[in-house]
């Protein structure tokens, strides 16, 4: 059974239709690569995985280990293992970082019938998945994301992602932001998290991200619907010849 | 009779003219002070329970809000004394010295009195307006306004209180805590307290009003702070009256030069509740934090009312008022700061915000500015408005479930006054009230 499976889906935001029947099957262990040009769909296909409200759903189905997702609150689908790493990361004054990680780490843990972490247990992971990432205790117990830097806002992303250990991560330009060194550490992030059993969907619209996060197959989204799908050498094509030639009307 | 005294209409006025008429041989003190009474009675007597069209009561219509005035409260008898015992829980386990009113009367045996820090003296009203006590003479009713009808009814109707002095240069690590409780019975306590913190003084005060839900008692309560220069004084407020509840109450101060002072209000219980902050600048270089937490939701109505006058130079004041509102609640924030022509410098920033949990709720904000000094730093802003959808959504993408989500960010939002407190077992303690609010939602 494909971890993810996306069949003939639609989505529209007040009323003006986004995705116009996207097709997508991602297996364990594959890491998918989405490219496309602006206002293809890419962020929309994101949003509407994660369960964002406004995000309509008006025809096909998306299963998650065989499940349908829009029976699922966006909580739910995150403990059942889907992550979004979001493009613009939200600042939550007020709200320690520290706290928010163990709030939602205890919260999925609890979700699927697991023990909660203990204090010690949580920060030797915590600090741990901190250093590799390059984020200092200190940022831990500021407020989530006030007063970050773009690309310290992005690294915070991922080090959610990797506490909370995701059977499915969506990226969503995760690049967009970072300097080089910020994107090779965000690279790293993801890597470690490959394994047989975990998948990640990499949304992006430059090649850039995709030296380093090598890609199984890389998809072309545009105007809602996936148009072209082949390896990671399409990656090259689309970043030496542009989006124009898929950027023509499809045919309905 | 004078001619311009208006004839008192409804049965909450006409009860308490009889009330002030029937107790005012009994109620403690002479002389001056039953002339003081007298006074006030009149003032309130002119102008009678204040309602939507006396401006600084716009909101809070006091004439439509209370049906009826409860009797004065007799003595507290032993039952009262007994359950007053497990009062308190609101502060959680804050180490405080005691002093406990029961139905507004003083109760010795509950207090802890028997032995004071150097420098602290203690006692209670009633006692000092029966001994003629001169603290009085020289400092009851200077600060609060006279014209204001709680306070001028406050003032005729007073029966006990605080009376409260710390000496020159003592510092009182201890908070002292006003606690008043109310029974069963549904009755009107009138406490007034006074506390004269002299030059380079330092302590903490934390008065708390609770009482049995159910009950519709009613509590005037006005305290009178004299903050002496180079001193530092908290005052932290609890209003966790019953559930049908009517509370007005009032702080006025007056802040020497070079003092810290910082004054916080918790406001989670009563029916009604009418806070009126009066705080006065007369010494240059001064810092203050005003600041408070409301939490209201079914059918309560909450009121703020704060005045804050720079009288003095280069003094700061910042105030941050935060509510949330959630069934039909009503909430009031009315802020006014003034600056005198010689309060140069003065830096003074409020800030206050509603967060709206329900469609049936309302907020009512009226912030003003009146400057009359031309070298000033001035500024207030205030929103009201939902949890921000976006923010929800980000937490329940990390696996938070909704309510938890809600409860996480209703938190923050509160805790950026509740932060400015110094005290930090008071300020968890509070944390714990937000948290307990949040779970009965």
């Amino acid at each position: 059974m494909p971890l993810l499976e996306i069949k003939n889906l639609h989505v529209e935001i007040d009323g003006k239709e986004i995705l116009k029947g996207l097709d997508l099957t991602v297996n364990a262990g594959e890491v998918h690569a989405i490219m496309g040009p602006n206002g293809s769909g890419k962020s929309t296909l994101a949003y509407v995985l994660a369960g964002k409200a406004d995000y309509e759903p008006t025809a096909g189905e998306v299963l998650f280990n065989g499940k349908n997702i829009f029976d699922m609150t966006p909580d739910e689908r995150a403990a059942a293992g889907l992550f979004l790493a979001f493009q613009y990361p939200l600042e939550i004054p007020g709200v320690a970082t520290i706290t928010f990680l163990r709030t939602a780490l205890n919260a999925q843990r609890k979700k699927r019938g697991e023990a909660e972490l203990s204090i010690p247990d949580f920060h030797k992971r915590l600090y741990e998945a901190a250093a590799r990432l390059s984020i200092d205790r200190d940022m831990l117990r500021r407020a989530v994301n006030v007063g970050f830097s773009g690309g310290e806002k992005k690294r915070n992303e991922i080090l959610q992602m990797a506490l909370l250990e995701p059977k499915l991560s969506v990226l969503d330009e995760t690049d967009s932001g970072l300097d080089i060194d910020a994107l090779k550490i965000v690279a790293d992030g993801v890597n470690r998290l490959r394994a047989p059993t975990r998948s990640s969907i990499v949304i992006t619209h430059y090649q850039r991200l995709l030296t380093y996060i090598v890609p199984d197959i890389v998809h072309v989204l545009s105007k809602g619907r996936i148009v072209k799908t082949g390896g990671k050498e399409l990656a090259l094509e689309l970043e030496a010849r542009g989006y124009a030639e898929y950027q023509e009307e499809v045919p309905a | 009779m004078n001619a311009e005294v208006a004839i008192i209409k409804t049965a909450a006025e006409t009860a308490l003219a009889q009330a002030f008429s029937q107790a005012r041989g009994r109620l403690p003190g002479d002389g001056a002070i039953a002339k003081q009474r007298a006074a006030a009675f009149d003032v309130f007597a002119k102008t009678g329970l204040p309602h939507r069209r006396i401006e600084d009561w716009k909101y809070t219509d006091l004439r439509a809000l209370m049906r009826d005035a409860k009797p004065l409260a007799a003595p507290p008898d032993a039952a009262a004394k007994a359950r007053a015992k497990t009062a308190g829980a609101l502060l959680g386990d804050v180490e405080t010295r005691r002093l406990v009113f029961v139905d507004g009367a003083f109760v010795a045996e509950l207090s802890d009195v028997a032995v004071l820090e150097p420098g602290l003296t203690v006692g209670s009203l009633a006692d000092a307006l029966s001994n003629g006590d001169p603290t009085l003479a020289a400092h009851l009713g200077k600060l609060a306004p006279a014209g204001d009808a709680a306070v001028a009814l406050n003032t005729a109707l007073m029966g006990d209180g605080a009376v409260i002095r710390i000496a020159s240069g003592s510092t009182i690590a201890r908070p002292i805590h006003l606690l008043f409780v109310a029974s069963a019975k549904p009755a009107a306590s009138f406490v007034r307290s006074l506390v004269v913190v002299e030059q380079g003084a330092r302590a903490m005060l934390i008065e708390s009003h609770e009482g049995p839900a159910g009950s519709d008692y009613q509590v005037n309560a006005a305290l009178e702070i004299f903050v002496g220069d180079e001193a530092h004084v908290d005052h932290v407020k609890i209003i966790g009256e019953g559930s049908d509840a009517l509370h007005v109450s009032t702080l006025a101060a007056a802040i020497g030069a070079r003092a810290r002072f910082n004054a916080f209000t918790f406001t989670a219980g009563g029916a009604v509740v009418r806070n009126q902050l009066f705080l006065k600048f007369d010494g240059e270089d001064t810092v203050a934090g005003i600041r408070g937490a409301t939490l209201i939701k079914g059918r309560q109505h909450a009121d703020t009312t704060l005045v804050v006058d720079h009288v003095a130079q280069r003094c700061q004041s910042r105030e941050m008022f935060k509510t949330v509102l959630d069934g039909e609640a009503h909430g009031v924030f009315q802020g006014r700061i003034v600056v005198r022509p010689r309060a140069q410098k003065t830096d003074a920033k409020m800030m206050t915000r509603a967060l709206l949990l329900s469609e049936r709720a309302e907020a009512d904000n009226k912030p003003e500015l009146e400057i009359f000094a031309d070298d000033v730093q001035c500024g207030h802003g205030a929103t009201a408005g939902a949890l921000d959808d976006d923010l929800k959504f980000y937490l329940m993408a990390r696996g938070i479930p909704r309510p938890e989500a809600e409860a996480l960010l209703i938190r923050a939002f509160l805790g950026e006054a509740i932060e400015g407190i110094e005290h930090a077992g008071l300020r968890e303690a509070l944390m714990d009230n937000v948290v307990a609010w949040l779970k009965a939602r």
